[in-house]
């Protein structure tokens, strides 16, 4: 025997409550890494957005669409560099339980805006010069399993085909690599000309939001001033607003999901916290014969409470990394099917480092009071009880 | 040579205003290598002295030298590095760890010694042997009778190897046959390891296998039978 197994034994003196302390802090640590995890790829959205460019999007309503002639309008302004336009598509593949989004492009000009994003020169050409062509990020491909060469059909929603049709199909000529940060922006592209060609004539010429790029990031507000003063007593009013503050207004209810999970997590840590304590202290007085008689045969009032608060520190961390390893598990299962939402769905070793660290902690905090009331237990007064 | 010597020991409790003398000038030697049995009624006090000798406890006034060590005004730390070397303790309840099997109880106080845990394991076999339990080493307290649970607690007591045995009712919670098994097993202890065993007992047929008995009353030392 050595004093780990002391601890170990310990530890499972009350094997169902043991089990359910140890299930509550499993259930709490897979909620942490699971929600941080959300959070964090929102997150690396908003991080990554780039500073240069310049969402140009109807003032009013995101549904409301804008104008393609004021691209030229736009494109005319000093100190913007490049200009590309981007429409929500909606629609589904399949089924609503696969969700990306689906946006007509001018091939070209997107992956010349978006310098980030890694298409090869063959794959660019291909999807400029098919009139259904489309790409799709790579980790999207792989997880519908298409290959370049399949047709791939999407019921439309918002736009429809000019005969009335609803199916829209094309041809994927090629994958794009969006380096795994590009959270919201993977998405399926096609062709905007054959779109605006193919769709219901009163909807032709309409575009969901222009991207700007701004030749001087340190001008980008003023320029965002001048666009939208350009279009303020037109029909179409636009809001403009750099990339990064325009994903994270799109994003604001993320904003309010990290609030809101932080509160979440906190409210459930903290119930953890009086669950574990309470238990810990229970466990403590059912055992202050047994203290007493471990004093008693030589182990110091130091040695006591370390025993205490290494019990406690075990049962936490034990908790904490059953958790987080299922948390591990759980994103390696789901995390391909929410790749294309998310960009990349995997536990950060920043969050499993946090969420050890607060496994821990929450360990010493829980056997603080019961370590300190061991070390000063006196071996009489315990024995007489 | 005495191997405990008491000398004018004193002991308060106080609560409030109100103040108890449990014990009262105390004077007490023990030579190594005896048994003595510590009688007298309830509340006299002989578990208080008891806890003095093995150093759980400090006196209000006088002197404890156990084993050549004064005990009076040691440090808690040093006490314990003390009693886990020189005193074994026996107690009425066995007080056994639930959670840990005999061979691991027994092995308990071993853990703060620097030996090895191939040593450990020997010396814990050993234990049991002398008690006779070598074939439930890996049962649970509560898998053992109490006159087993009792020899798992004096083979902890033992396993250090210590020079004076305390016992505070070792046989109060057995029967008749199972306290006699214990009492001829302290006397081996004694007799054959030279363990110094002060017993506190209130059964006379127990106190009869020690070689003196003393008895204390209100605190006080009242007489020595040899
Ligand atoms: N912590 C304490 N505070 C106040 N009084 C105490 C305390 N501990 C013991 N006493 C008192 O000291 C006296 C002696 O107690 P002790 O336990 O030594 O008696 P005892 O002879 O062992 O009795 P028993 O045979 O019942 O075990 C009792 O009157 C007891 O109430
Ligand atoms: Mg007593």
């Amino acid at each position: 025997m050595n004093k780990f197994s002391l601890i170990w034994s310990n530890l499972f003196r009350r094997k169902v409550r043991t089990f359910l302390i140890l299930f509550s802090v499993l259930v709490a640590f897979l909620l942490f890494a699971l929600l941080r995890t959300v959070a964090g790829a929102f997150e690396v959205g908003i991080d990554f957005a780039g500073v240069d460019r310049l969402n140009v999007s109807p003032k009013y309503s995101i549904i409301d669409p804008l104008p393609i002639t004021h691209l030229n309008e736009i494109d005319r302004l000093e100190g913007v560099a490049s200009i590309t336009h981007q429409t929500w598509f909606g629609g589904t593949y399949q089924g609503l339980n696969n969700f990306f989004p689906k946006f007509p492009v001018n091939p070209r000009a997107y992956f010349a805006m978006y310098s980030e994003f890694e298409i090869s020169d063959v794959h660019l050409e291909a999807f400029a010069n098919s009139r259904t062509g489309a790409v799709v990020p790579e980790s999207m491909a792989r997880q519908y399993d298409w290959q370049v060469g399949d047709r791939i059909p999407i019921e439309g929603d918002i736009w429809l085909m000019a005969d009335g049709g609803k199916l829209w199909e094309f041809d994927l000529v090629g994958t794009y690599t969006t380096g795994g940060e590009a959270g919201l922006s993977s998405a399926f592209l096609f062709n905007y000309d054959y779109f605006d060609e193919a769709r219901v004539e009163q909807t032709q010429g309409l575009v969901g939001w222009f991207t700007v790029k701004v030749a001087n990031p340190d001008e980008a507000a003023a320029l965002a001033a001048e666009i939208d003063a350009l279009f303020e007593n037109s029909m179409n009013p636009t809001r403009s607003a750099t990339e990064a503050e325009f994903t994270r207004q799109f994003a604001s209810q993320v904003g309010d999901i990290g609030l809101m999970m932080n509160g979440i997590l906190s409210a459930v840590f903290f119930t953890i916290l009086l669950l574990t304590a309470n238990t810990m202290m229970q466990t403590f007085r059912e055992r202050i014969p047994e203290l007493a008689v471990l004093k008693t045969v030589g182990f110091t009032d130091v040695a006591v409470s370390l025993l205490i608060m290494s019990e406690s520190i075990l049962l936490c961390a034990l908790g904490g990394a059953l958790g987080i390893g299922l948390a591990i598990l759980v994103s390696d299962a789901i995390g391909p099917q929410v790749e294309a939402f998310f960009g990349t769905f995997r536990l950060s070793t920043a969050t499993i480092g946090t969420g050890m660290a607060i496994a821990v902690l929450l360990g010493i905090v829980v056997g603080l009071f019961p370590a300190l009331s061991a070390n000063r237990l006196q071996i009489v007064d315990a024995l007489r009880k | 040579m005495a191997i405990v010597s008491l000398k004018g020991i004193d002991k308060v409790y106080t609560k409030g205003r109100e103040t108890v003398e449990v014990l009262e000038g105390i004077d007490l030697e023990i030579d190594e290598g005896d048994f003595v049995a510590l009688m007298g009624p309830s509340g006299s006090g002989k578990t208080t002295l008891l806890n003095l000798i093995g150093g759980i406890d400090q006196p209000t006034r006088g002197s404890v030298v156990v084993g050549g060590q004064q005990l009076v005004g040691l440090s808690s730390n040093k006490l314990a590095k003390w009693r886990s070397e020189n005193i074994g303790f026996i107690f009425q309840s066995y007080n056994l760890l639930p959670v840990l099997t005999a061979q691991r109880n027994v092995a308990l106080p071993l853990l703060l010694t620097k030996l090895s845990a191939a040593q450990r394991r020997r010396r814990t076999e050993v234990a049991l042997q002398i008690v006779g339990l070598e074939d439930r080493a890996k049962h649970k307290p509560g898998e053992l009778s109490g006159g087993q649970q009792q020899r798992v607690a004096i083979a902890r007591a033992i396993v250090a190897d210590p020079a004076v045995l305390i016992c505070d009712e070792p046989t109060g919670d057995l029967d008749r046959d199972t306290a006699n098994e214990i009492l001829d097993l302290l006397e081996i202890l004694n007799k054959d390891y030279g363990k110094t065993i002060i017993m506190v007992t209130h059964d006379p047929k127990a106190a009869s296998h020690a070689h003196h008995i003393l008895e204390l009353d209100k605190g006080q030392l009242v007489k020595q039978v040899a």
